[in-house]
């Protein structure tokens, strides 16, 4: 299959790309890792006339740790990602990076793609959600700081301006006793997950001080369940406490029925999820090791 | 869309041999090695992204070819199933899926030996569970992925067995 013909266009620079975005016009478009936009070309789901390379410009992909934050280049790998033990600090991030549909996707996808393209299936939305999570956007006025909860706007749509790009993105380190945990169901692994959560705790002994629970796959945007939230906060986690969360939660999500599953299906399976992920979190804050990842058959 | 063809100069390495062309922008990787350079072993599957037939390394890293524009390769070394044997001798990979009947139409196992490849070249002896997820983007409809995962087993066991014998 082939896309549409375009121009391609290599930019030397991100201040570059962002001229050259102001310069082409609503034709023109981005590519980062290109592994939803070039399928979504072949099929001519879309048409760019433009095609801008983010590819050749150096010092875009890195991992940084610096002032208790981690600092991530938007055209960072999700497999660079994987492969960091700067990352793996905040397990969270490691589950997700490392279950992203597969090594060869892996290899290609970029995290600041991923979250400019904002598909209500994508994964890195949900998971940065539940930290304190900054996009440092850069446009034709120069750069501006977006908070995750206020890039995403809706299905496919952000706060970026038409020629304004995620040059960085930075994540605060969470406390010591604080643990998350993401986890995704799919039908398998380079398909996009049927519903997902994750869950960051932070933990007092057995009591939950502070509770951050999103749902991805299951609304036209990450939705946070605050009611689940509170169902923890401050709340010994029990069988008692838990079960009020995880029936919030699916209170919560708006799926709506798809090849993947009914509606009904992935209520059931969002309260699954966020079970599971609650205790992981809870033993991660807790101290202990706990491997995770994307569930698949 | 641009009124008259537009090409670009690209210069990459494939297989160890240099080539300069000059190619669409819309041309995929994957249709560059069939079709330009006659490499045919690399093979068009979903051709969405899913099923990992087209796999190929570029600079050692496993993609999926089909989701990745020829131009995009500019200045890199891509390795193919072709530039697996050396001098008519058959990678060790290529052994082990003979050897383990790691294959049966053979379809799939272009990507899967260039997965395999990138693993391997990661980890010298993955348990069970990292072959699976090495391979978890390459579909094989035959096997049951069964002697697959045997057949990457023996070529590990073979590849680590070689290295350790040259560093005497």
């Amino acid at each position: 299959m082939y896309p549409r013909a375009f121009h391609y266009h290599r930019a030397g620079s991100l201040k570059e790309a962002v001229a050259m975005l102001s310069q082409l016009g609503g034709e023109a478009k981005l590519l980062a890792g290109g592994q939803s936009l070039i399928p979504l070309m072949k099929l001519r789901f879309a048409n760019p006339g433009h095609l801008i390379d983010l590819n050749f410009i150096s010092g875009t992909s890195f991992i940084k740790e610096e002032d208790g934050r981690l600092r991530f280049g938007a055209m960072t790998r999700h497999a660079e990602i994987e492969d960091s033990s700067a990352a793996k600090k905040i397990p969270i991030l490691h589950d997700c990076a490392a279950g992203i549909a597969d090594v060869q996707v892996r290899n290609r996808g970029t995290i600041g793609g991923s979250l400019a393209e904002a598909d209500p299936s994508g994964d890195w939305a949900t998971v940065l959600m539940t930290l304190h999570t900054e996009l440092h956007c850069l446009g034709n006025q120069g750069e501006r700081t977006v908070p995750i909860e206020e890039f995403i706007k809706d299905a496919y749509t952000t706060a970026l301006a038409h020629d304004e790009l995620v040059r960085e993105i930075t994540v605060r380190k969470p406390s010591p006793n604080s643990g998350g945990a993401y986890l995704a169901f799919k039908r398998c692994a380079p398909v996009y997950p049927t519903a997902s959560a994750a869950v960051q705790l932070t933990m007092e002994g057995e009591t939950c001080r502070e509770a951050r629970i999103v749902l991805g796959c299951v609304g036209l945007t990450p939705i946070r369940a605050k009611q689940a939230e509170s169902a923890l906060r401050g709340a010994a986690v029990n069988e008692k406490s838990v079960s009020a969360a995880v029936e919030a939660a699916r209170t919560a999500s708006d799926p709506q029925p798809d090849m993947r599953g009914s509606a009904e299906y992935k209520h059931t399976l969002v309260g699954a999820l966020v079970k599971r992920a609650i205790d992981v979190a809870r033993r991660r804050a807790l101290g202990e090791k706990v491997e995770l990842s994307h569930i698949y058959a | 869309m641009p009124d008259a063809v537009e090409t670009i100069p690209i210069r990459l390495k494939v297989n160890g041999k240099s080539h300069s062309l000059t190619v669409e922008p819309r041309l995929l990787l994957v249709e560059l090695l069939r079709e330009h350079l006659d490499l045919t072993g690399t093979h068009v599957g979903c051709d969405t992204t899913y099923c990992g037939a087209c796999t190929v390394l570029i600079n050692g890293a496993a993609v999926k070819s089909c989701t990745v524009f020829a131009v995009q390769a500019d200045g890199a070394e891509i390795l193919t199933v072709e530039g697996l044997e050396t001098d008519g001798q058959l990678h060790p990979i290529q052994r082990a899926f003979a050897e383990c009947y790691g294959l049966q139409c053979g379809y799939c196992t272009p990507g899967l030996m260039l997965a395999t490849h990138q693993l391997l070249a990661r980890n010298k002896r993955p348990d069970e569970k990292a072959i699976r997820k090495a391979i978890a983007g390459n579909t094989c409809r035959c096997t049951g992925y069964q002697n697959i995962i045997k057949a990457i087993q023996a070529a590990a066991r073979n590849m680590d067995g070689v290295q350790q014998r040259s560093s005497v």
